[in-house]
């Protein structure tokens, strides 16, 4: 699979790191180069640096052909319409976005996103170990 | 009528001003605590400190209410996350985006958000028309109809002394209005004879512009 990942936080160098590993082809954005650093030493991916929620940018990084783009920045807003464009714009057939707000993540799903909160991922995982649900 | 304003900047606040003169209820949403303070002190009490792409917020801001929203921040995910929702959410009949990058108009048309302001295209031709740098500006854009309106100064020898009905214009494209120096306006008709440096205001469908700039002014 070609799988485009927005973001080289934690999760998304990790993400991409283990992605690389299982022989997918990856390719990595962030607007700022030094965020590379965090990626695996094997990482065999592509690294782009660009905004991706700009059309030349998804571009280039072949998003016409992908099979899946994950939005992986800090902002909600920005993952929102980097996946909408991913979607909407290209067709990509799996797009994942990540929400923080529990309450936007129920809005975008409502907009046929699949957008998950990891503030909602995690206190359910809490809740659980607690045995309260 | 009650208006939704998100972001506190030139535009937010002049429109703010002006909507408050006419006698309209307004909020202004910002995030930036400082600026909400001066917005207190300068126009009363029309900012609420937040941000405005939050359903917490416009919630707060009783979005379900508004006539109008008007997102005009300097990030277009955000303008497009916050008329996202006042449109899906709180059923706002009239949503406005600024678009900060020219290349995000359409996608906005196509994520559902109809009314944008291009705000860099505007002031670009407003430039090129103060110093004509272009013989063709474009004056209006009628979105929705797939038209233009764009004044267009005649330049082009093949095109001077040759009546309007010889010239073959761009199929649907309408010249609607004459300038002659010295002269009041005039509606043009196929028997008008064109003169050097004479203006004229056409209707044109979209994407026609270099051909109407081909046959009058190059």
């Amino acid at each position: 699979m070609h799988i485009i990942i927005m973001g080289c936080g934690h999760v998304g160098s990790e993400l991409a790191s283990v992605l690389d590993a299982e022989r997918h082809k990856v390719t990595i954005l962030d607007k700022d180069a030094s965020k590379f650093a965090k990626l695996s030493p094997n990482f065999e991916g592509t690294a782009l640096v660009g905004d991706g929620t700009d059309e030349e940018v998804l571009k280039k990084a072949g998003i016409a052909q992908a099979d899946a783009f994950i939005a992986l920045t800090r902002e909600d807003e920005r993952n929102a319409m980097a996946a909408q464009i991913a979607k909407q714009m290209f067709n990509v057939p799996k797009v994942v976005c990540r929400i923080y707000d529990p309450l936007r993540e129920e809005f975008y799903a409502s907009l046929g996103l699949d957008a998950i909160s990891p503030i909602s991922v995690f206190v359910k995982l809490i809740q659980k170990r607690l045995g309260s649900k | 009528m009650y208006a939704i304003i998100v972001g506190d900047n030139e535009i937010g606040y002049f429109l703010c001003k002006e909507l408050l003169d006419k006698g309209h209820e307004v909020l202004i949403i910002e995030k930036n605590a400082t600026k909400c303070e001066y917005l207190e002190k300068e126009l009363g009490s029309v900012s609420l400190c937040g941000n405005g792409s939050e359903v917490a917020i416009l919630t707060k801001a009783g979005a379900a209410r508004a006539d109008i929203f008007i997102a005009v921040t300097d990030e277009d995910e955000d303008n497009l996350a916050a008329c996202q929702i006042a449109k899906q959410k709180f059923d706002v009949s009239l949503i406005i985006a600024k678009v900060n990058n020219p290349k995000n108009e359409h996608i906005f048309a196509k994520l559902g958000i109809d009314h944008t302001v291009d705000v860099v295209a505007l002031v670009l031709e407003h430039i090129k028309m103060e110093v004509s740098i272009s013989p063709l500006v474009r004056l209006l854009s009628l979105k929705e109809r797939g038209l233009e309106l764009v004044l267009v100064k005649v330049a082009n020898p093949a095109a001077i002394g040759k009546s309007l009905g010889e010239l073959s214009l761009p199929l649907n494209s309408i010249a609607s209005l004459l300038i002659r120096q010295g002269q009041e306006c005039q509606v043009p008709t196929p028997d008008t004879v064109l003169k050097l440096d004479d203006q004229l205001i056409c209707l044109i469908p979209n994407g026609s512009k270099e051909s109407i700039q081909a046959i009058f002014a190059s």
